[in-house]
């Protein structure tokens, strides 16, 4: 049963590879940004069946955390395209 | 036993969604249909991989844990989706095409 | 070859190219996109090499506050880096030469030793925690981090030093603004609260298992942050009196603490009876501060007046 989960850890970190090449080639910055967020999507994934794979309950705290600040970078992102580092793409429709 | 059985369902259920929203990120043509891929189909995944993961689990506190990272990451999922979206629409207009 | 090996020759693989797409990107953006996924793959590389206490604080500065300052830094940047540079021959050269010396020393090392592990363990019970990184971060090394909560401190007084004399004790940082109701103002409400039980809870835990004083800092700064980003709570005057105080009261209680143990015995040191106690109240003021002074870094010298 370990092997399995550490085989679909492995199947899961070959598409966070996938998807850090959409963040090399872009093109546009939301591309890259989109890329990013899979990656951590796919990192908390991992993490998971990580835990399983080696029945270790804190690893769960790692993804627990991952997934708290998932949205960090893109909250980040948003601000830093917004005019003035400091605006809501909401707000200008 | 059944318990194993079914982890290794679910968790193959969400590699599969995983692989769908690569392979959506690599090949959609634009920003937004790209986001749909994303957005939508690795949440799902995770999701199965959370189920499988609680057919595992010791206690119920670690399903409520399991939960909440799922929460959490479709929450801010969400949010991502929208914002980048927005970021994205208005980039469009103003300056750079999409290939 | 076994599935274990092949993950970890993977993710070796995959953090090299991506360390090495992040120097070498044209695109500053796709750079900093780069170096986010880069700490991702550490906290990976960390819980694979059993470390979990590091992966926790790898996943929160990674995942939260470096991106929050990278992304912040890129409007003042220019799009596009100056690379390719114009390599020197002797830069690569010598380079080279301090590479395949850590190689060479890397290999030539003797079989790993168990280090200070045993010492540890043989005084693991009277440690007041029973988390071997905790007792060592606080207990056997109490200096080591009361040096490190120093330097914090000196950091963000070098930071606020540099504030203009006219805006000096304001509040650092661009006015936010967002759509009230929309959808970041809600995520701004929605995410904090999680983010300080989460924090407490790794607080508590970090006696036992992983967790502890500098992971749930991170966690409480970064949910700060983003109540900040979202124009929930604006950011702090820094010539307030509160705040100040909050950002000392972690190095002063463990200062204080420390000279409690000179009673006792030396500098630093607890009695195995009150040890939990007095880890667990220099933990909770060390959480509080360190996250200040996280959040406060992050946000820079103050850029409006009063």
């Amino acid at each position: 049963m370990d092997s399995f989960f550490q085989g679909a850890a492995l199947i899961v970190l070959l598409n966070v590879a996938a998807s850090a090449i959409r963040i090399f080639i872009g093109p546009s910055r939301a591309d890259r940004m989109m890329g990013a967020q899979l990656v951590g999507t796919g990192g908390v994934a991992i993490l998971i069946l990580l835990s399983l794979a080696g029945a270790r309950p804190a690893v769960l705290d790692v993804a627990l955390l991952l997934a708290l600040l998932a949205a960090f970078a893109a909250v980040a992102f948003v601000k830093s395209v917004s005019p003035g580092g400091a605006g809501d793409p909401e707000e200008e429709a | 036993m059944i318990a194993d059985v079914a982890s290794c369902l679910t968790v193959s259920f969400g590699l599969f969604f995983f692989l769908a929203g690569t392979v959506g990120l690599l090949r959609f043509p634009d920003v937004h249909s790209r986001l749909h891929a994303l957005t939508k189909a690795d949440n799902l995944g995770l999701g199965f991989i959370v189920i499988a993961a609680a057919f595992q689990a010791a206690d119920v506190w670690t399903v409520f844990k399991l939960l909440a990272v799922w929460l959490f990451t479709v929450a801010a999922a969400a949010t991502a989706a929208q914002l980048v979206a927005r970021a994205a629409l208005s980039a469009c207009q103003t300056e750079e095409p999409n290939r | 070859m076994n599935v274990s090996a092949a993950f970890d020759i993977v993710l070796c693989l995959l953090v090299l190219a991506v360390a090495g797409g992040a120097v070498l990107a044209r695109d500053l953006f796709a750079g900093v996109a780069l170096y986010i996924v880069f700490g991702l793959l550490l906290t990976v590389g960390w819980v694979r090499l059993e470390a979990v206490d590091v992966a926790l604080v790898e996943a929160a500065i990674g995942a939260g506050l470096t991106s929050v300052i990278l992304l912040g830094a890129l409007p003042h940047s220019p799009a596009q880096s100056s690379f390719p540079l114009k390599i020197r021959p002797l830069a690569l050269v010598s380079c080279l030469a301090v590479g395949a010396g850590l190689c060479w020393i890397v290999i030539g090392l003797a079989e790993p030793t168990s280090g200070l592990r045993p010492a540890v363990e043989a005084q693991l019970a009277h440690s007041g925690a029973s988390n071997a990184v905790t007792a060592v971060l606080l207990n056997f090394r109490g200096y080591d981090t009361l040096l490190e909560v120093a330097v914090l401190l000196l950091a963000l007084v070098g930071v606020w030093s540099s504030s203009r004399d006219d805006r000096w004790g304001g509040r650092p940082g661009p006015r936010q603004h967002v759509r009230p109701g929309g959808v970041l103002a809600n995520f701004g409400r929605l995410i904090p609260p999680f983010g300080i039980v989460i924090g407490i809870y790794l607080v508590w835990v970090g006696t036992t298992a992983p967790g502890g004083a500098f992971q749930a800092a991170t966690v409480l700064a970064a949910v700060w942050l983003l109540a900040m980003m979202a124009a929930i709570t604006d950011p702090p005057r820094l010539a307030s009196g509160a705040l100040r105080w909050l950002v000392a009261a972690g190095p002063l209680l463990f200062i204080l603490a420390g000279l409690f143990g000179l009673m006792e015995g030396a500098f630093l040191t607890y009695q195995p009876g009150t040890a939990k106690m007095m880890i667990v109240t220099v933990e909770l003021a060390l959480t509080v501060s360190i996250a200040a002074t996280l959040a406060l870094l992050v946000l820079g010298p103050a850029r409006h007046g009063s």
